[in-house]
């Protein structure tokens, strides 16, 4: 059997890719894919405990993540959309129109 | 059957974590996108290892079907050629890993210190034909009120997408 | 025979000879898809067809196979080396792994997954991937234009054929094709004729997920050249195509096992023997058809013009007759064997005639706008299968609590979606007329 441990390691592989990737990346495309990345770390580790403990508590907590995940790409895609229309850029450092 | 699951355990692991790196650090967003679907794929492989096949088949239709196909769709609009030229990673990209780093320094420090305490209940001979029904009957009984919020906040985000794509008039 | 394998690896054995079997056979069966459209676009605009190569074009997909594979494999200079060979092999593979869950006939399945249906979908949406990268890959404007255009008309139609299918699932309370069929012999209608306007919704769907006419535009000669294929040639072209074709026995095997009763037996109800025997007269019509095939085409074969076309003529007569032999065989054999290899022989016409249909409108109705395309997709399509939806559920719930027949209970729910269907289609037809006046 493999040990929950493994599947923990897994996830925070995953998660801690993810945060270097929204942390350091300008693309906010990029970021946004990093931000699934941390989400889906996420959903691994409910997943093992939800087989660990037998329930399907987890997995229908995966789904709660995963709907919104799809909201949050569909709001957060739009808004990029909108921003490269009127600013043709999709750099994070670059939207600074509401910095003083 | 124990060392196939192994086997695949690791493979999957190391697909998704080494496609994960690949995502991060690509310069073209199209590639990071490919290498995302990979790590979501081999996450719903890990899935099936771990006998969710609902949860599988909801990560590859809903992520790899439905919400990456939008992330590519919308790179495709945007204009690459300009993005590839520039400079991939901000300014504070030092501090920001390490920080990132240290975090998961922490994390791994607690799960070392807890290794082995957990334990996966041994895998029944047959696995049980009711993990679809099961999860339906948790989320339309006990979870019915978040299932309910859930669908609200899937209308509400549609709605914002919809006002934001549309053409300002005038 | 059973000595020989290891019992280890028996239960292994079966499954991997249908995977090699179906992979081996489909490229074939979708060359002759190819002559079959031709020849039926052929008839429905009075000319012959394909005629020179083999008698009636018979070897004509042979040929068309041998040309693609000699052909020079082009890469454009601009292109993204490794998306552009990547692509084809996603959309091929994907359409390949569709059909290991697909229930061909009682006995004939890879696997009897019980999230059967779900796998299916699910392994067919991937195939998006395969055409989107390859369009970006290619670095040409309508490759783009297509594989955009393909995304965005996949993504809207198949909300709306899941919704179609959904109320099928209501009806059989399973994934499995498996259960779903049973589930048709048990209720003892098809589901098409309980629920028509699933079938339709699905119909629609289905032929704009594959991308046919009249919903092709991510391939329109006219408009884009030929679409995300544009840069495409040789063997990587054939591989496209080749999916493309899977992808359309899939969803009609999809539709066959959902709507169609899968691999049962037209009339199952009728028992009806020959007498003195205990055959009965609907199970041995399929073999009398091959062998009525089989005499048609000995007759034709004198009738050819040249030597090798008389002897090819003669060699399909053969085969009929092969076929025909083992039909008739199976009425003798085992009820387990009989069932297997006639509900494959049922399966198999079942989606003939559903890509027959596919041609049929194919040659029929002028190709969409993209506009128009959408507005139908998301004005009509999905609401009318979310009322479906919710129609067959109400159905259930009158055949649970005042005990009506299966077919008796749908009947409001098909007459409701009938009403709401023309509401919508009166709905659009101004709404339309008021947005092109818009200008946009």
């Amino acid at each position: 059997m493999i040990p929950v441990d493994y599947y923990l390691f897994l996830s925070l592989a995953l998660f801690t890719i993810g945060v270097i990737g929204v942390l350091t990346r300008r693309n906010v495309i990029i970021m946004l894919m990093s931000i699934e990345l941390i989400l889906n770390a996420v959903n691994i580790n409910l997943m093992v405990f939800s087989r660990m403990w037998g329930t399907v508590d987890g997995q229908v907590f995966a789904i709660f993540i995963i709907t919104d995940a799809a909201a949050e790409a569909a709001v957060g895609l739009g808004i990029i959309l909108a921003f490269f229309h009127n600013r043709e850029t999709v750099l994070a450092d670059e939207m600074d129109i509401m910095k003083w | 059957m124990q060392t196939l699951n192994q086997a695949l355990f690791i493979f999957f692991a190391v697909l998704a974590v080494a496609s994960a790196i690949l995502m991060v650090t690509r310069r073209n967003i199209v590639h990071g996108a490919v290498f995302l679907i990979t790590t979501l794929l081999s996450t719903a492989g890990i899935f099936l290892l771990l006998e969710a096949e609902f949860l599988f088949i909801v990560q590859v239709i809903l992520y790899v079907g439905g919400i990456m196909v939008l992330f590519v769709f919308v790179i495709m609009l945007v204009n690459l050629d300009v993005s590839m030229r520039q400079v991939q990673f901000n300014r504070q990209w030092f501090v920001a890993g390490a920080l990132a780093l240290v975090l998961a320094a922490q994390f791994l420090f607690a799960i070392w210190a807890g290794r082995g305490a957990l334990r996966l209940p041994a895998m029944a001979d047959e696995i049980s034909p009711k993990n679809t029904e099961a999860v339906a009957d948790a989320l339309f009984s006990h979870y019915m009120l978040p299932f309910e919020i859930a669908s609200i906040l899937l209308l509400v985000a549609m709605i914002g997408a919809v006002v934001m794509a549309k053409r300002r008039v005038g | 025979m059973g000595h020989l394998i290891p019992p280890s690896i028996m239960p292994y054995v079966l499954p991997v000879l249908y995977a090699v079997v179906i992979v081996a056979v489909l490229p074939l069966l979708a060359g002759y898809i190819v002559l079959m459209e031709r020849k039926v676009m052929a008839d429905m605009q009075a000319r012959l067809g394909p005629m020179r190569v083999g008698p009636h074009g018979l070897l004509q997909p042979i040929a068309d196979a041998v040309k693609l594979l000699l052909k020079e494999d082009i890469i454009p200079d601009k292109a993204d080396r490794l998306m552009f060979w990547f692509a084809p092999l996603v959309s091929v593979t994907m359409a390949l792994l569709a059909y290991s869950a697909l229930a061909i006939g009682p006995a004939f399945q890879i696997a009897d997954l019980n999230i059967g249906l779900l796998f299916i979908l699910a392994v067919s949406s991937l195939g998006i991937y395969g055409i989107v990268l390859g369009g970006w890959a290619s670095n040409s404007h309508y490759s783009l234009l297509g594989a955009l255009r393909s995304a965005a008309q996949l993504v809207s139609y198949e909300t709306a054929a899941g919704l179609g299918l959904i109320s099928v699932l209501l009806l059989a309370g399973s994934l499995s094709m498996k259960d779903i069929v049973q589930a048709q012999s048990d209720q003892g209608v098809w589901f098409g004729f309980s629920v028509p306007f699933g079938f339709f919704i699905y119909l629609v769907g289905s032929i704009a997920e594959t991308n046919r006419a009249p919903c092709d535009l991510p391939e329109a000669e006219s408009e884009l050249v030929a679409g995300y294929m544009t840069e495409y040639s040789g063997f990587r072209w054939s591989l496209y195509f080749l999916a493309e074709y899977a992808n359309m026995i899939i969803v009609a095997g999809i539709a066959t096992t959902l709507f169609l009763g899968g691999w049962l037996r037209p009339g199952a109800r009728y028992h009806e023997h020959i007498p003195g025997t205990g055959i009965e007269w609907l199970d041995a019509l399929p073999a009398l058809l091959t062998l009525g095939v089989a005499l048609y085409s000995l007759k034709l074969a004198p009738q050819q013009p040249v030597k090798i076309q008389k002897i090819v003529m003669g060699l399909v007569a053969v085969l009929c007759l092969g076929i025909a032999g083992i039909l008739a065989g199976a009425l003798f054999a085992p009820a387990g064997v009989m069932q297997g290899i006639h509900g494959a022989f049922w399966f198999m016409a079942k989606v003939f005639a559903y890509i027959y249909a596919f041609l049929w409108i194919r040659f029929t109705f002028p190709r969409y706008r993209f506009d128009q395309l959408m507005r139908l997709g998301w004005r009509f399509l999905i609401p009318l299968a979310l009322v479906n939806v919710i129609g067959v559920g109400v159905a259930i719930v009158l055949r649970q609590q005042f005990a009506w027949g299966p077919i008796v209970s749908l009947i409001p729910t098909t007459l409701a979606t009938l009403g709401v269907a023309m509401l919508l289609a009166k709905d659009d037809a101004p709404v339309s007329e008021a947005q092109t006046a818009d200008g946009e």
